[in-house]
């Protein structure tokens, strides 16, 4: 944090008498500090995403994913995990508000919706093995096998933070700790749905269309 | 500020994620994410749409649906998880603009190694005439 700004922007500002001192409030430390884990989990994807690239067109005479995909199942789980990601909102404004009912309300619904996408994504990956395309047929099926995966494994880890919010709120309330824990898990659950973007543009969408 | 939490709040800063609310907001809040999920739902659908479609100019297609996506982050972002421009958030954006260089450097890279590595490469039908 930019500690000299911030000093003589109070040494400047206000004659309320209101100045920086000591480091920031717990909350802005861990937010911060889990802004930045997943901005390189971010970098991370990106490795991927570029090995799915370079891997596109090595099909190895088998399928390409214009043979494969089925955009329909792609748009459900595209409306799942997006409306999963908004009642996750609604949970943190029920977290700020402290109402225990309407978080584990919000919360359930963000882990049903979680669930339907990880089913239909299971679903596709076990077809698609079943018809012969499963990640050892081509480099391309590894890069695709490898990129989808891995966003479900952590759409998997985050239905697991979810359920263990969900107790932690049960067992011990709103308190800071917990808040905190609550703030990273939602950017946590916003941050999966952004990669989902990428995801069913790059490798669905541009995949069926080129 | 972001009310609710019994930590008390550096007036210069928010953690990621953290909303600034003027006043009581519930409501408002509320409309924030409905505003974003109907952003999100409209250019996701436009996303699908142009994909499967005969209308659109075919070679604009891959062009467009990059844009609807990075639109679409742009959404999420702003809206979900409240990366704002504020003074408050200097320090979120800057590591999201960090974040962003080296995504756009490791895909960049990659691709443009890969393909000047292939485009150079020998056909592979030659390679094995000359390990003959």
């Amino acid at each position: 944090m930019s500690t000299i700004a911030l000093t003589e922007e109070h040494h400047h500002g206000s004659a309320s008498g209101h100045r920086w001192s000591g480091p920031a409030p717990k909350r802005i430390v861990t937010g911060y500090g889990f802004w930045i884990f997943i901005l390189s989990d971010m970098v991370m994807f990106s490795a991927f995403f570029a090995t799915y690239a370079v891997l596109l067109g090595q099909t190895a005479g088998g399928p390409r994913g214009r043979d494969l995909f089925d955009l329909r199942n792609v748009a459900i789980e595209t409306a799942f995990l997006l409306a999963s990601s908004f009642t996750c909102g609604l949970a943190s404004i029920a977290a700020d508000e402290r109402n225990a009912i309407w978080f584990q309300i919000a919360m359930a619904v963000t882990c049903a919706f979680g669930l339907g996408f990880l089913a239909l994504e299971g679903n596709e990956f076990a077809s698609l093995v079943a018809r012969g395309a499963g990640p050892t047929r081509s480099a391309f099926l590894s890069a695709f096998f490898t990129l989808v995966g891995c966003h479900g494994l952590h759409v998997s880890a985050g239905i697991l933070w979810l359920l263990t919010m969900m107790a932690q709120v049960f067992t011990k309330g709103f308190r800071p700790d917990i808040q905190r824990r609550i703030l990273c898990f939602a950017l946590f659950w916003h941050a999966l749905d952004i990669i989902w973007i990428a995801v069913f543009t790059v490798v669905y969408l541009l995949g069926s269309a080129a | 500020m972001s009310s609710g939490h019994d930590e008390v709040f550096d007036d210069t800063d928010l953690a990621p994620g953290d909303e600034h609310v003027e006043g009581s907001g519930i409501g408002l809040r509320v409309l924030g994410y409905l505003t974003g999920l109907g952003l999100a739902v409209l250019l996701t659908a436009t996303s699908f749409f142009v994909a499967g479609t005969d209308l659109v100019w075919e070679p604009s297609i891959p062009v467009a649906l990059v844009v609807l996506a990075i639109a679409q982050m742009g959404v999420h972002l702003v809206f979900f998880l409240h990366i704002t421009t504020g003074a408050d958030n200097t320090n979120n954006v800057l590591a999201l603009a960090f974040g962003v260089l080296i995504v756009l450097l490791v895909m960049g890279g990659s691709l443009w190694i890969m393909a000047n590595l292939n485009h150079n490469m020998m056909p592979m039908d030659q390679i094995m005439q000359m390990q003959r």
